[in-house]
């Protein structure tokens, strides 16, 4: 499989908004949580001010499992951003968390937190393949949530 | 309760030359067009008084106004969500006019996509924070947004790559009678579809539309002063806007039906409006940035059952005399894609009787604008 990170071509970077901040300072601390309303209860993905069923404006963040099932999944092909480009065959996941299956993340199966987005055999990923999250710290200090498979 | 309902009709179309590089600018192309589609309806510019476009158009009415000699202005209106706005340009029109509030409406759309950037070109240098849930992880075009629906619609309903293969062919197909369509001398194979390059897989390039330079426009006017107008008019007879609840642009992954998109929001309110149904309508120009949008549409729009989009496709049933002839010009896959405004003024020559590709005697055409984002979409009546 093709070389790690591209040192010149960083991945893209969340740009983080008020909303998901919480979001992502969870993910630098290794935790997936997702926004809860404090009074309904119900989760809501993405963040938003205000929980649409109840229209509460407290909420909280409420840690998950971190363990999931593949909804669907894509192979994106150039022309793409350079960093991408550069790892041919790479994919992208819809992951449905198996806490809350109406919560999904889109992501990227690879075969171990810190492995290049195309790490992992094409013939692998499979709807439903139960999988698990993990975190990895990119080059410029972001941390983002990967998946690997439960069973590898 | 008063009722858009046939109250307008569009009385001029016009457009320049498709092609992946024209010379012009979009602001003259878009004068190109709107003059030509005045020409069309016998009306002077000097009488135009009313304005819709969508977003993503760098050319604004100031200065379409200026350039063609419009008369003072009285109704300007700009749809949002590029091109899921194309048919609310129409709609917004038609109710400016049916409500008294302009007499000259212009609908219009000029790009130079073919040489142009493309709209996402840029997202590392700004990356817009609905993305922070999306590009980090690699899902950056539309193409890898949309392929992600068509695998999903692949796994729960068995849709296949020949029934995308069933759309690109039969657009194709309109494409290859049309002198003005980009691909007119480009016939398809299903073996060259099968062996193109993958853009996003599932998705191949013949899924992706064109990229061109171009432009298009229509003229509406009151029902009434269209008896006037030089063209047979075409009747607006219903119109409709759909933003789901819980959508998410493009990456529709986290409401509760992520296959069930803004189509099917636009949909209940069009045929509430409307005389007839699904099974009257004669000829569609279905937006087709991707070829996955059409099964979405087809069970959106009612044409078929959830789940059956891809069935449908089968047997012909897209092509000329088969059961919902589509995108008659060519469409976007085929013809040009100037962001949907061809399937609009293809749904208006259907109804003239002059499109390269005439269903006999259609008298009734649905036009929508993109599945995916907040859409829109029109029903158009022969008189």
């Amino acid at each position: 499989m093709a070389d790690a990170k591209t040192k010149q071509e960083p991945l893209l970077t969340p740009t983080v908004d008020d909303d998901g901040a919480p979001f992502w300072e969870h993910a630098a601390r290794g935790e997936l949580r997702i926004q809860s309303c404090t009074a309904c209860g119900e989760l809501r993905f993405p963040p938003r001010p205000c929980c649409p069923h109840c229209q509460s404006f407290d909420s909280e963040w409420r840690k998950m499992s971190g363990r999931g099932r593949i909804w669907s999944y894509v192979f994106p092909h150039p022309p793409l951003l350079p960093a991408y480009a550069a790892q041919p065959g790479y994919n992208a996941i819809v992951v449905e968390l198996a806490d809350a299956p109406r919560i999904r993340l889109v992501g990227n199966l690879v075969t171990a937190p810190d492995a290049p987005l195309n790490s992992i055999a094409p013939e692998r990923l499979r709807i439903g393949a139960k999988v698990q999250v993990a975190f990895t710290t990119l080059d410029d200090g972001h941390t983002v949530p990967r998946w690997v498979l439960e069973r590898p | 309760m008063a009722s858009l309902k046939d109250a307008t009709a569009i009385v001029g179309i016009g457009q320049t030359p498709f092609a992946k590089q024209l010379p012009d600018s979009e602001k003259t192309l878009a004068c190109k067009a709107i003059l030509a589609a005045l020409d069309d309806a016998g009306i002077a510019p000097s009488e135009v008084d009313a304005f819709a476009s969508y977003t993503m158009e760098e050319t604004d009415e100031v200065e379409v106004a200026k350039a063609i000699g419009a008369g003072d202005v009285t109704f300007f209106s700009k749809v949002g969500y590029g091109g899921g706005g194309s048919c609310a340009t129409v709609a917004h029109l038609a109710a400016a006019i049916a409500t008294g509030q302009a007499s000259v409406g212009i609908a219009w759309r000029s790009r130079k996509r073919g040489s142009g950037p493309r709209p996402w070109k840029n997202t590392a240098v700004q990356l817009p924070t609905p993305a922070q849930w999306t590009r980090p992880f690699g899902l950056l075009r539309p193409a890898d947004e949309i392929a992600m629906l068509a695998r999903r619609h692949m796994h729960e309903y068995g849709t296949t790559r020949d029934h995308l293969f069933n759309v690109a062919l039969a657009c194709r197909n309109r494409a290859n009678q049309n002198p003005a369509a980009m691909m007119y001398e480009r016939p398809l194979t299903r073996d060259m579809y099968m062996t193109s390059r993958w853009i996003s897989e599932p998705l191949c390039l013949f899924d992706n539309c064109l990229e061109t330079d171009g432009a298009l426009a229509c003229v509406i006017v009151s029902a009434e002063r269209a008896r006037d107008c030089r063209q047979k008019p075409v009747y607006v007879h219903s119109t409709a806007q759909g933003l789901p609840a819980q959508h998410h642009g493009m990456v529709n992954y986290w409401n509760d039906d992520p296959l069930s998109g803004p189509a099917w929001t636009a949909a209940r309110h069009l045929w509430k409006q409307a005389d007839f149904g699904p099974e009257d309508v004669d000829v569609a120009q279905i937006y087709d940035a991707f070829t996955p949008l059409i099964p979405l549409s087809l069970e959106g729009y009612g044409f078929c059952g959830r789940g059956e989009g891809g069935a449908f496709t089968e047997g012909g049933a897209l092509e000329s005399g088969g059961r919902l002839p589509i995108n008659t010009g060519g469409g976007g896959l085929s013809e040009a894609y100037v962001h949907g405004f061809n399937l609009i003024n293809e749904g208006v020559k259907q109804l003239r009787g002059t499109s390269t590709a005439q269903v006999p005697d259609a008298a009734t055409c649905l036009v929508t604008a993109g599945e995916g984002v907040p859409t829109s979409a029109v029903l158009l009546r022969a008189p």
